[in-house]
């Protein structure tokens, strides 16, 4: 269920993710504080390279973790198996993958 | 016999899981009291006084052989080495066979896959040396040799793999004794199978499923700690798969 590979994967995502999600949260506290409205953030991260590629990785990072954690779930407690399991763990990652480039297209896309 | 009829006998009961591959189901019985009485005492009073059907396993019954373990009031024991008085409920017993393994017949389990995991995981010893070579010269003090010592008291009870919840939720996770014994061999220097353990123990069922929460350092009667082991294996597995020796 989980061999070497996806452990790798799973644990290098979360070592990326770690930063990433301390900084989305610093930023938003600070963002919020400061005052900003939605469209002065989206003034800020429109067109911002550095926004975009932050929050792609951050995105990507989500997608592999995630899908990983939700395959062993659903083996452990429901039995899910073989290429059901395989199709699950693709599903979750393609899902959250296109839901969240969408997200990041419309924050930092000009 | 004054001395007993003297002192009345305080009876508890005790629930025995009787069945097979099929199912089953538990049996009441009663059993007397005794001082420093183990839970294999009150099977075996079972066994020769109520019902001489019943099936159960045992050998030394000091703790040795590792053959008499089952499920005493929900929780994986051995069952020669643990008393009475330290898990009675209530005045209560309820004896199963242990979990995660098939049951041959009321207490005894078939243990077949749990060894043929130990297989699996490589867990056995390569050797690199001929009977014609000197001993190898060990020292018990380098880091590698105190880490196998700390996990080389097994005695195959299978208490921890009954313990474990990712043995229960996935049938094909080699399980803490396996992994354990897999890790002495890691930090064995006269053992040659390194290459070919890393990648059994780094395959689907390996010890990457483990969940690192210590159930079976929890029970293990020997008090060993095969999630210790098994976080060690994961770090080596990666060292490993860097190229990095171990
Ligand atoms: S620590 Fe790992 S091997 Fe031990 S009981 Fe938990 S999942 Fe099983
Ligand atoms: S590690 Fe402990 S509980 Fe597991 S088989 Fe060995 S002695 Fe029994
Ligand atoms: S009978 Fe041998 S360990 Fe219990």
């Amino acid at each position: 269920m989980l061999d070497l590979r996806l452990y790798m994967l799973q644990r290098l995502s979360a070592l990326i993710l770690a930063p990433l999600v301390l900084t989305h949260i610093g930023v938003m506290i600070y963002a919020v504080q400061g005052g900003l409205s939605a469209a002065e953030i989206l003034g800020r991260t429109q067109g911002s390279i550095p926004w975009m590629l932050f929050y792609g990785l951050f995105v990507a990072a989500v997608s592999v973790h995630a899908s990983i954690g939700v395959r062993a779930v659903a083996a452990e407690w429901f039995g899910v198996r073989g290429s059901a399991l395989s199709g699950l763990t693709l599903a979750v990652f393609a899902i959250l993958g296109i839901l969240g480039a969408r997200a990041v297209y419309a924050v930092t896309a000009l | 016999m004054a001395a007993e009829t003297d002192k009345p006998e305080k009876m508890m009961d005790v629930s025995v899981w009787r069945g097979g591959p099929d199912g089953g189901a538990f049996e009441s019985f009663k059993a007397p009291q005794q001082e420093s009485q183990t839970i294999l005492d009150v099977v075996t009073y079972i066994q020769q006084n109520e019902d001489p059907s019943l099936a159960y396993r045992f050998a030394c019954r000091v703790g040795m052989c590792g053959s008499c373990a089952m499920m005493v009031n929900g929780q994986p024991r051995w069952t020669c080495r643990t008393h009475v008085q330290k898990v009675l409920k209530d005045n209560k017993l309820v004896i199963a066979p242990l979990r995660n393994l098939p049951v041959i017949r009321d207490l005894a389990t078939d243990m077949t896959v749990f060894f043929d995991k130990w297989t699996a995981a490589e867990a056995s010893f390569t050797p690199t040396k001929t009977r014609h070579d000197p001993m190898a010269p060990i020292n018990p003090e380098t880091p590698e040799r105190l880490a196998a010592s700390e996990a080389i008291e097994c005695i195959n009870c299978a208490v921890c793999y009954a313990a474990c919840d990712a043995v229960a939720g996935n049938e094909d996770y080699l399980g803490p004794a396996a992994l354990n014994r897999a890790w002495t061999l890691v930090n064995d220097v006269r053992d040659g199978g390194h290459e070919s353990r890393m990648d059994a123990v780094s395959a689907a069922g390996g010890c990457h499923n483990c969940h690192s929460m210590g159930n079976c350092a929890q029970f293990c009667p020997n008090e060993l700690n095969p999630t210790a082991s098994i976080a060690g294996l994961k770090r080596a597995t990666v060292k490993a798969a860097l190229g990095l020796r171990k």
